[in-house]
């Protein structure tokens, strides 16, 4: 579950550029939601995704996760509960470490690091596994570099970086904006596969209408830093991308000039 | 060259094969220029010189000259991480604190060792000329070096380490508290800056206040010249570069004095060893250039 009370958050404050990225916002997500996330740029998409994971602080409010009240915890502290994905698909991973380093990075999420060998032969089986699961002949190059794969494979080995360890939170943040149509399209039938059969709890930010109505259970729009809408159930599912569109035409009273949001 | 001239360049590249170390973790691992190690590796020396000379046993000052170096990289860290100051400038203070301290440590600019007791001294009854025994010392303490450094970069929190410096935003988001890796990796990049100091006092014989002057330049430097001769692929390769490449260095400025007709002398080395780091450190950009043109021709 992941409930925010009341957040605000106001970037460079008290400076003549002072942006009030989110105004007093509630949200609650039970257990096992997957909820999509639309909105244009600015409207605090991204900020909420980065107070959920630790990166932005909040000038007012809570954030829990299941139970914590994890407010007050830093990014590290919160990776015990959060996993994420980044837009870019360099972000998520070291170009330099191989993929089995990647691997075991993520392996050790969320428990205390040791000084035992990081791969050792039990857990490149275990990774090995894993990334066959893929269908990506992956498996045969756990020992190339991260660097080397595609950015369409790297956000594939991010998902599974992501649900190596158990958690309880799952944010996506735009994670197959940065891809071509066909690479996103198999990056996100991969994503909605490992949700269902985790059942976990997901965020995921995007860009996309089409995307927002076609996966999940859940859409809600931001508007300056505000939820200007939020439909689940039924009313969900009757919806169509016009209909969407046409509320967020309402919401900026203006007509949409972003032609990325139509196309894709 | 003599073979005891060869010997000596040898037993210099070993020893600052440990500042090579340091500075890779520093520079390559941690992503974090710190030029503290000018100023730990005379403090090394000065802890190390003074406790001996205070009767101290010289394997307990070596000791204490390490904890001394892993202090003076944490404070730096700290100055970096808690205060937010630009990681180069963070070092530059350390730095220049720690021209005082060491002069506060030894009471004076210089610290004679003549006739004390050393760490080599148990060795010297095993039969070894003098200019054998510490190149072969030095040696089986920097394949123990090199092991350990090894073992520590491929172990869970080593992980941690190069993904805080390759990734930080990444590093974070899988559960790596950062700052404290980079408190970690400083302290130890300079507890072996630390050891080298309390070595080098040891072996020529005292410590001074200028011997650190320019170390992190020839650091640098063998960290370079490691990298051009092995690959980087992986850790070990990288570590056993890193005293390949002191060596070389070492070999190459012997070589440079020996040579008469170049008309070098001692005094000309930081200079020359300045200009080397330019020109490696220049070279692949350069070479990207030049490719670049003949491919527009």
């Amino acid at each position: 579950m992941i409930r925010v009370e009341e957040i605000c958050v106001t970037f460079n404050a008290g400076s003549a550029i002072e942006t009030k990225a989110l105004r007093d916002l509630q949200l609650t997500i039970p257990a096992g939601e997957f909820v999509t996330v639309i909105g244009s740029n600015g409207a605090g998409k991204s900020t909420l995704l980065n107070l959920i994971a630790g990166e932005t602080r909040s000038d007012s409010g809570r954030v829990l996760i299941e139970e914590s009240d994890v407010t007050g915890w830093s990014t590290a502290r919160r990776s015990a509960l959060v996993a994420r994905v980044f837009q870019d698909p360099m972000a998520g991973s070291c170009e330099n470490l191989t993929l089995q380093e990647n691997l075991a990075l993520a392996s050790s999420r969320g428990q205390r690091r040791g000084l035992s060998q990081a791969v050792n032969r039990e857990r490149q089986e275990e990774f090995r596994r894993r990334i066959a699961q893929l269908g990506l002949g992956l498996d045969k190059r756990l020992n190339d570099r991260m660097g080397l794969l595609s950015g369409g494979q790297r956000q594939a080995v991010s998902l599974v970086m992501a649900t190596i360890n158990p958690m309880k939170i799952l944010l996506l943040d735009e994670h197959t904006a940065a891809l071509d149509p066909k690479t996103a399209a198999f990056v996100m039938a991969l994503t909605d596969r490992i949700i269902r059969r985790l059942s976990l709890t997901t965020m995921m930010v995007t860009h996309s209408m089409r995307q927002a109505l076609g996966h999940g259970d859940r859409t809600v729009m931001l508007h300056e830093g505000r939820i200007v809408l939020d439909v689940a159930g039924d009313e969900r599912s009757r919806m169509r991308v016009e209909d969407l569109l046409h509320l967020f035409e309402q919401v900026r009273g203006q007509a949409l000039d972003d032609d990325k949001l139509l196309l894709d | 060259m003599s073979l005891i001239a060869f010997l000596g360049a040898i037993e210099a590249g070993l020893l600052f094969g440990l500042v090579a170390l340091g500075v890779f973790i520093s520079f390559r691992i941690l992503d974090f220029p710190d030029l503290t190690v000018d100023g730990s590796l005379p403090l090394g020396a000065a802890t190390a010189a003074t406790l001996i000379v205070s009767g101290a046993d010289p394997y307990l000052a070596t000791l204490a000259a390490m904890a001394a170096g892993a202090l003076a990289g944490l404070v730096t860290a700290l100055l970096n991480v808690w205060l937010g100051i630009l990681h180069l400038l963070a070092s530059i203070l350390t730095m220049i604190s720690l021209y005082t301290i060491n002069l506060r440590v030894m009471g004076k600019p210089n610290q004679a060792l003549l006739g004390e007791a050393t760490v080599f001294t148990p060795f010297e009854g095993l039969g070894l000329p003098f200019y054998w025994l510490t190149p072969v010392c030095l040696l089986l303490l920097l394949v123990l070096a090199v092991w350990l450094v090894t073992r520590f970069l491929t172990s869970e929190i080593g992980l941690g380490m190069r993904a805080t410096g390759a990734n930080p935003r990444m590093a974070a988001s899988q559960g790596i508290e950062t700052g404290r890796m980079k408190m970690l990796g400083i302290a130890l990049s300079n507890s072996l800056v630390g050891l080298t100091g309390a070595l080098f006092a040891q072996i020529q014989g005292g410590a001074d206040i200028t011997m650190g002057v320019g170390v992190i330049v020839v650091g640098l430097a063998a960290v370079i010249l490691g990298e051009a001769v092995l690959s980087t692929r992986t850790i070990l390769l990288a570590t056993i570069g890193c005293v390949i490449g002191s060596i070389l260095y070492r070999l190459a400025v012997a070589f440079a004095l020996n040579a008469e007709f170049l008309g070098l002398q001692a005094q000309d080395l930081k200079l020359i060893t300045a200009v080397l780091v330019v020109i490696a450190m220049s070279l692949p950009g350069l070479r990207r250039r030049w490719h670049g043109r003949r491919r527009r021709r």
